[in-house]
């Protein structure tokens, strides 16, 4: 389980499984992850299969009392999977980078050998697809975002963020969908409603639809 | 009907959770006793999965508009209902108008009551549960105000009092020391990132919650515990019970409005038959984990599905004795 180009699957107690894939974080790996979860969701026992980044998490229904079967089936599920591609929908998403709400601007900029100005042109230039649904209702991970605006995570999460924060957590960029605990940085923020538990599916957007960030304004 | 006369920290609707919406980011919320709030609702012959009100400060005040049963479990406490004094983890009856007072929990940190039929707020998206961060479900999606008239199902359940033996008492664990809860965890994914003296640490430790402990998750304070080298996630799916390390090497354990992913290590998860203990311990207690396999923290959850069992049958014989002596 631990040789490098074969998946990682490990315990989250007696409720889940975590399946990591090998590889890049890339769009190729996602949609193979995009697949299995496709073809594990349906499994026996298995409540639900939820796409992380290039990992996937199961929830039992019931846990197994063996779990050798499992894992043998993730590997092969996962050796067969070919890379689901899903067309998804376009959403344009206007931004206002910097400010009270994306604070943490400045201090990603310094962190890159950045200028704001920088940090902000490098976000808002690449078509992000949805790798995945998670965090919180509606919350989206993009995949696609520059690495020279990588940044680590905070030593000590904040106990709450704003909603609409548009955020920077190690590699990886996303939109808050409502206030709460954040270990990200927020450059910026957006007024759009991604979640709401009346609708027939209640997040707005799926795994394979794709965000175009619009730089409304820049507060420096 | 039951009324809100008054209330303190965030009381709220819950059921046992909403298990299956991570897909759409959506965790589980539910009872961070779920142990209690099926007792509750074992004592009052409804479903187990019925909502309750989860109570994690006091004083707490309520009127009932009309007859009905009610249930007390979790936390121990100290209440009384129109000059009558309720004991921990009993039923009883309720009259029109009586008020129930709820003043001090001396041991524990939830306390839950039940009714008969359930409190009856609207199922979204499977649950009655309250999800605080997505504001919906439980009572208009939030804690619990001075005022609010919540409706209760009816009940068929002609009950008398009763009481049951604490689950902390049934199902308590050897060697625990007074204000220390053991709790037993299955290692996790980033375990091995630990040296073994870290690793040893980690068991070792009393550690201390800190007031940053909710329902969304326990923050705790001891001894920095860090990896070997630093470790950055991709993000990914994480449950209740999941002890994650950030990096300054204070454990924080998920709790039922955790995040549904995240992507700092995980060392451990606490099993799902001990994180009960965890929503009952105190804010300033302590707590210490106990390392478990994956098939002993199957045969503790089998052991916690026997005790309610064994709830279920005797509560039933209970009725069935009643009804022989009365008939």
């Amino acid at each position: 389980m631990t040789t490098p180009d074969r998946p990682r699957i490990s315990l989250l107690g007696t409720s889940a499984l975590l399946f990591e894939a090998p590889g890049a974080f890339d769009l190729p790996h996602q949609r193979r992850i995009w697949a299995l979860a496709a073809t594990a969701s349906k499994w026996p026992d298995i409540r639900e299969a939820i796409p992380g980044i290039t990992n996937m998490m199961l929830t039992f229904e019931t846990p197994p009392r063996e779990l050798d079967a499992l894992i043998a089936a993730l590997n092969d599920g996962w050796d067969a999977a070919e890379g689901l591609a899903i067309g998804g929908r376009e959403i344009r998403l206007p931004v206002t980078y910097g400010g009270e709400i994306g604070s943490s601007l400045q201090s990603v900029a310094d962190h890159c050998g950045l200028s704001a100005d920088d940090v902000v042109s490098i976000h808002a230039a690449p078509l992000y697809t949805v790798f995945a649904l998670g965090s919180h209702p509606g919350y989206c991970y993009l995949g696609g975002m520059d690495p020279r605006i990588t940044m680590p995570r905070r030593q000590t999460p904040l106990q709450r963020s704003a909603g609409g924060s548009v955020s920077i957590g190690g590699s990886q960029t996303g939109v808050s969908a409502s206030p709460g605990p954040s270990g990200w940085h927020a450059i910026g923020h957006t007024s759009w409603t991604f979640f709401d538990s009346s609708w027939p599916t209640p997040a707005a957007l799926t795994p394979g639809d794709t965000i175009r960030f619009v730089i409304e304004r820049v507060i420096r | 009907m039951i009324e809100i006369l008054s209330v303190t920290g965030p009381a709220s609707v819950q059921d046992l959770g909403r298990f299956d919406q991570y897909r759409f980011g959506v965790g589980t919320s539910g009872a961070m006793d779920d142990v209690a709030l099926r007792a509750g609702n074992i004592l009052l012959g409804n479903d187990e999965n019925a909502a309750g009100i989860e109570i994690p400060m006091l004083p707490f005040k309520l009127r009932f508009d009309r007859n009905m049963a009610f249930a007390l479990t979790g936390a121990d406490v100290e209440a009384e209902i129109s000059g009558r004094v309720i004991p921990p983890w009993w039923r009883s009856r309720a009259r029109t108008g009586d008020v129930l007072t709820i003043k001090a929990m001396p041991r524990g940190a939830r306390l839950y009551l039940t009714v008969g039929g359930g409190i009856d707020v609207p199922m979204v998206l499977g649950s009655r549960s309250t999800q605080f961060r997505g504001e919906f479900g439980g009572w208009h999606g939030r804690p619990l105000q001075v005022g609010d008239i919540l409706p209760c199902a009816a009940s068929t359940a002609t009950i008398g009092e009763l009481g049951v033996e604490p689950a902390e008492i049934t199902l308590a664990r050897p060697n625990t020391a007074a204000d220390e809860t053991i709790v037993r965890v299955v290692i996790a994914g980033e375990y091995d990132g630990f040296d073994a003296a870290t690793q040893a640490l980690f068991w070792s430790s009393s550690w201390k919650i800190t007031p940053q402990s909710n329902r969304y998750g326990y923050r705790l304070q001891g001894p920095a515990v860090k990896p070997k080298a630093p470790i950055e996630k991709r993000s990914h799916g994480i449950v209740p019970g999941v002890i994650q390390i950030p990096p300054n090497g204070q454990p924080i354990i998920q709790m039922r409005d955790a995040q549904t992913s995240g992507g700092y290590p995980k060392i451990a998860t606490v099993i799902g038959a001990d994180l009960w203990r965890v929503g009952q311990a105190r804010l300033g207690s302590r707590l210490r984990f106990e390392q478990t396999a994956y098939t002993d923290a199957l045969a503790a959850e089998a052991e916690m599905s026997a005790y309610l069992d064994r709830l279920r049958t005797n509560v039933r014989l209970v009725e069935e004795t009643r009804i022989c002596r009365s008939s």
